[in-house]
């Protein structure tokens, strides 16, 4: 490794530069930024693994970032070292505060996107994020190795959207390092300087906190204002707590401790909490000697959107689920929680997500970290009820859902914006008016694809819309969405009862005109799943106590094996033990017999295609109205 | 019993796996003192011979059954008796150096494959075995099954000479249409011929039938059984027939050239079944089997009965089991002893772990083993003189309970609920009658001296017949 000149603590801020990639997923922000890291040499060769700097096994399975990391990277350029913060964002729309943070801590941006490709959804609204944020934007096409690449239309395409020259716009590839260096130049030469005052008391925003199981939070921050000493008392504005750090220092790309931090410089600091609530993405951190006045602005609590219920399949893992969300919750200040009792499904938590990613994460490690076999009921948002009698309900699981008649129903909206090629714009508008959405503008960029906007009820969105987004579009197109205030809407609670019994996990709150569909939906589903038993099975979805669609599953006539000599004596027994252990896996409702597999399959969504079901709901529908 | 399950099913897995193992090594006989504890087997004995030869293989069965007429080994259809002979010889040194000293036997039962596909003399000679080697009870009943199409009168008048008693005929369908979907090719008059022949020699007569073929309809399942029931045979066993994924049949099915049998049309077919055969005096007896009083398959009823029984011949099953006190470890342990001396020991040695966790359901009280499947390999443990067995399993206390009760579930004889009491408590039965499954009636008192019988006896009902299974997962949730 090379020696570097400028020392942590002690590096003039005119040499400083912090950037961050602003890229969606697969355009190969890792991919340059491993790039980076080996042709600066901190990284040696030998030890270049693919995307270093992705550490969970989830992000590089998936190819995602969820966490971002900063790294301190020395570049010489005309003769000078140069010190490059570099901050990995994460891609996805559900983590736009952090993202919003990660903008926050740099003064310039990279804007990388994938040649073959085009600019997504969500790049563009982190691109006028940074743009809002005053963040010079340097523009990169990346993948042109690729054979199926297009820079010349794509880059007509962010010349347009930046208002610069096309000529502007670098051409990289991650994967050759083609064109690498010159971008590290151009971030020497544009983006400014941080312009903090080294001389005052100590700001340091906090742009990102993760757990480490040996060394507790880390917490990642930009140094504003002043500098931070290692053993200097420190205080987080926004919570009004006060530490010790244990340590303090740079990423490059190993954990390096360092005595000081100053001004502009981007580092990490430990203090030995536990929690990662105790240092929170986005508060100011500042000396308890000699406090900043003011902290840093866009300090906020993250705020769930989406809410499932997540039940051990072995309801004996009920503790230890307990025990894994409370280690996930160290990482993941947005991941709230709070116990919840399904007749159906047993002892559980009810969670709350940024979003569906959010919560396929929180659920895939939950399972791979924690060897979990669990259960997530389908998701939904927050609802503000109010009841004939005005008493308001806010209504996270459709249990809370009050009885009775009801005065109104509030949804949360949002703002929905999707990047689609032209020929998409049909099947894309008739998706969005499925799905309750009212459009807004439409905008073409460049002449290929166009961005649409609509305002859509968030529950429509966590539901299946995504997935039905990308099969109508051939994967073409991408969304990004933010909230958008809220609505009155008609909707009603859709119950599935087994038997005569409601089957909570199955209740949902849905749109009157989808409560047809959801029924017919659900009672054939649950028909085709539940086993046949001694007697017969009636499967209704009702409103209230009107019945909308009705399954019977017949009963069973017969389960002997006709013969049963020498050898067939052995192999039954083994199969009436092994069954007998396979009712351990059932749940029984009221006297019927439940694989969990129904459960599961039940609740994963896939739209009505079969001939069938279209013709139950065309019937429910008119029987009902 | 059956508080721990769990253990004993994990004792259970760890004995399989010790003995799955194919017993290479000769009989090495372990100490005369081991051999001396074992106690004499009191209960009933039969014998099995399996005749693993077909003239062709039917598209829905999965039987252990060869067309090849010479599998090596020794084992080809000429020389077949004589293998089966050497076995009967061998298992009964087993027996003997075990001590286990089993009566004669109570009845003889060939099977297959297609056994009528062997000289009728080697049949006999077979059965001469069976008398030398472990003598016959007076009255003992031998049956052969029958392919209509390989026996004639004087074939049956043969057997009848040698000592059979009994033949049991594959009609399973008086519909041609049927038949040929079964892949049977013999003629539905043959049937007939043989029961004549039979009756002509004295011999005791059955037919099997087979309901459920893709395409068979009611009404052809009604003729097939007015057919036997016209036969006059006093005793009739009708299948649902049973699809094996691995058969010609079972992949026709699977690829959907072939409808998949409904459980509701077998039911109907199990219903026309019974109505017709006891409207015809014949009454069932067991979940798949009607006769005339007094006409049941008393070898049959063994298997239900839990009985012993040696099986000989490629994939034959033997079942040993140790009643009254001196069912214990060391008993089976000599049982297993013999088989294969390291892996019977690993298995006697798992057994005993749980023994010693106090878990008395673990305890071994009997065992099974089962013969190499292909001929030319079990040929081959026969020429070395070893016991040609596949592997073995020790049967715990709770396996053979589960099997005492499974078994006997099926029988209209009924199940003494005695046998279970303080296990399976009075009202689970009583919850079954009122489910229409069971009946109880009351039984003859305390017979067998087990134990303080509350004389009830539980018999399936027509549905609980139909849903024997359900019964018997209920049942086992008490084990």
């Amino acid at each position: 490794m090379m020696q570097q000149k400028n020392k942590p603590g002690s590096t003039d801020p005119e040499l400083i530069r912090n950037f961050c990639i602003i890229a969606h997923i697969d355009h190969g922000k890792s991919t340059v930024a491993d790039r980076i890291l080996q042709l600066s040499g901190v990284v040696p060769q030998r030890e270049m693994h693919d995307r270093f700097l992705d550490r969970m096994d989830i992000e590089q399975e998936r190819g995602i970032t969820i966490k971002s990391q900063a790294v301190r990277v020395p570049w010489t350029f005309d003769g000078q070292e140069y010190t490059l913060g570099m901050i990995d964002t994460p891609g996805h729309v559900d983590f736009s505060y952090e993202v919003s943070r990660a903008l926050a801590a740099c003064e310039g941006a990279v804007l990388l996107v994938d040649a073959t490709q085009g600019i997504e959804a969500q790049t563009l609204s982190n691109l006028y994020m940074a743009i809002d944020n005053d963040l010079t934007i340097i523009p990169v096409l990346n993948k042109i190795d690729l054979p199926s690449a297009e820079p010349d239309k794509h880059a007509e395409e962010i010349a347009g959207l930046l208002g610069c020259d096309t000529s502007d716009v670098l051409r990289v590839s991650g994967k050759t390092g083609e064109g690498v260096a010159d971008l590290l130049d151009r971030i020497v030469m544009e983006v400014p300087a941080p312009t903090g005052d080294p001389d005052a008391p100590a700001r340091a925003l906090i742009f990102d906190s993760v757990y480490d199981s040996y060394r507790g939070i880390v917490t990642y921050i930009r140094m504003v204002d002043g500098e931070l000493h290692s053993r200097e008392r420190i205080r987080m504005m926004g919570l009004g707590t006060t530490h010790d750090p244990i340590e303090l220092g740079v990423i490059q790309p190993d954990m390096t401790p360092t005595d000081s931090l100053g001004a502009g410089e981007v580092g990490y600091v430990i203090t030995g909490v536990k929690d990662v609530r105790q240092s929170k993405v986005g508060d100011t951190i500042t000396t308890e000697a000699r406090p900043a006045a003011e902290a840093l602005p866009g300090y906020r609590d993250p705020k769930p959107m989406v809410y499932a219920g997540l039940f051990p399949i072995d309801n004996a893992q009920f503790p230890e689920l307990r025990d894994a969300l409370d280690k996930l919750k160290l990482n993941d200040a947005a991941l709230v929680y709070e116990p919840e009792t399904s007749v159906a499904l047993g002892f559980g938590f009810r969670c709350g997500f940024l979003g569906l990613l959010h919560m396929e994460i929180v659920s895939e490690r939950l399972q791979r970290e924690f060897g979990l076999d669990l259960i997530s009921t389908a998701p939904n948002v927050e609802y503000d009820v109010t009841a004939e009698d005005g008493t308001l309900h806010h209504v996270k699981n459709p249990s809370e859902f009050p009885d009775g008649k009801v005065k109104s129903i509030v949804e949360p909206m949002v703002a929905a914006d999707i990047i689609t090629p032209k020929e998409f714009i049909g099947s894309v508008m008739e998706l969005c008016q499925d799905h309750r959405g009212e459009m807004g503008t439409m905008e073409y960029i460049g002449t290929e694809r166009v961005e649409m906007h609509y305002r859509i009820p968030l529950a429509e969105i966590v539901f299946d819309f995504f997935d039905q987004l990308k099969s109508r579009t051939r994967g073409y197109a991408s969304l990004d969405y933010h909230e958008d205030g809220e609505q009155q809407a008609d909707l009603v609670k859709v119950d599935i009862l087994i038997q005569g019994e409601k089957v909570d996990a199955f209740s949902a709150i849905v749109h009157r005109d989808k409560a047809y569909s959801y029924g017919v939906m659900m009672t054939k589903k649950l028909r085709e799943l539940i086993p046949r038993q001694q007697f017969e099975i009636p499967i209704q979805a009702a409103i209230g106590s009107r019945i909308i669609a009705r399954e019977t599953i017949r009963a069973l006539r017969k389960d002997v094996l006709a013969k049963c000599y020498g050898g067939d004596i052995t192999r039954k027994r083994k199969l009436l033990e092994k069954q007998k252990a396979g009712k351990k896996r059932m749940k029984m409702l009221g006297h019927v017999e439940v694989p969990q597999e129904a459960f599961i399959a039940a609740l994963s969504t896939d739209e009505p295609t079969d001939r069938d079901t279209k013709d139950k709901i065309r019937a429910a529908q008119k029987a009902g109205n | 019993m059956g508080h721990d399950a769990v253990a004993a099913g994990v004792a259970q897995t760890r004995v399989a796996e010790a003995t799955v193992a194919a017993p290479t090594t000769a009989a090495a006989s372990t100490s005369a003192a081991d051999a001396a504890a074992v106690p004499a087997a009191p209960s009933p004995f039969e014998v099995y011979v399996h005749v693993p030869f077909c003239l062709r293989r039917c598209g829905y069965c999965d039987f252990n059954t060869y067309t090849a007429t010479d599998l090596g080994e020794g084992a080809s259809r000429g020389n077949y008796a004589r293998m089966a002979i050497r076995e009967m010889q061998i298992v009964r040194g087993w027996q003997e150096e075990r001590g286990l000293d089993e009566p004669p036997a109570g009845s003889v039962f060939f099977g297959g494959g297609t056994p009528t596909i062997l000289p009728a003399d080697d049949l006999v000679e077979m059965l001469d075995a069976v008398r030398r080697i472990w003598g016959l009870q007076p009255g003992a009943e031998v049956t052969t099954e029958a392919n209509p199409d390989t026996v004639d009168a004087d074939y049956i008048k043969r057997l009848a000479d040698g000592g059979f008693s009994r033949i049991s005929f594959g009609m399973q369908s008086a519909v041609p249409a049927v038949l040929r979907t079964l892949d049977r090719r013999h003629t539905p008059a043959n049937v007939e011929a043989g029961v004549r022949a039979a009756d002509a020699c004295g011999l005791r007569s059955s037919v099997d039938l087979i309901y459920g073929a893709p395409g068979e309809s009611l009404d052809d399942w009604r003729t097939s059984v007015r057919a036997a029931v016209d036969l006059g045979v006093n005793h009739v066993s009708a299948y649902a027939l049973t699809i094996a994924p691995r058969t010609a049949m079972g992949r026709r099915i699977a690829a959907g050239t072939l409808p998949r049998p409904s459980d509701d049309d077998e039911a109907a077919k199990y219903e026309i079944a019974d109505e017709l055969l006891s409207a015809a005096g014949l009454e069932w007896y067991e979940i798949s089997n009607w006769s005339r009083p007094g006409y049941e398959s008393r070898h049959n009823l063994g298997y239900w009965r839990n009985v012993d029984w040696a099986g000989i011949g490629p994939g034959a099953h033997s079942h040993y089991r140790l009643v009254g006190s001196g069912s214990s470890q060391s008993a089976i342990g000599a049982l297993l002893g013999n088989t294969d001396s390291l892996h019977a020991q690993n298995a006697i040695a798992a057994a005993a772990d749980t023994t010693a966790a106090e878990n008395a359901d673990a305890a071994p009280v009997g065992m099974r083993a089962w013969d190499t499947a292909h001929p030319r390999a079990w040929g081959h443990q026969i020429n070395a003189a070893t016991v040609p067995w596949a592997g073995s399993e020790a049967i715990t206390a709770r396996q053979d309970a589960e099997e005492t009760l499974m078994l006997g579930l099926r029988l209209h004889e009924g199940f003494d609920t005695a046998r279970f009491a303080g296990i399976i408590p009075l009202e689970a039965w009583q919850q079954l009658e009122s489910e229409g499954l069971i009946h109880l009636v009351p039984g003859p008192h305390d017979s067998d001296g087990l134990s303080e019988s509350s004389g009830l006896l539980t018999v399936p009902t027509l549905r609980g017949r139909l849903l024997n299974d359900l019964i018997i997962e209920r049942l086992f949730d008490y084990l």
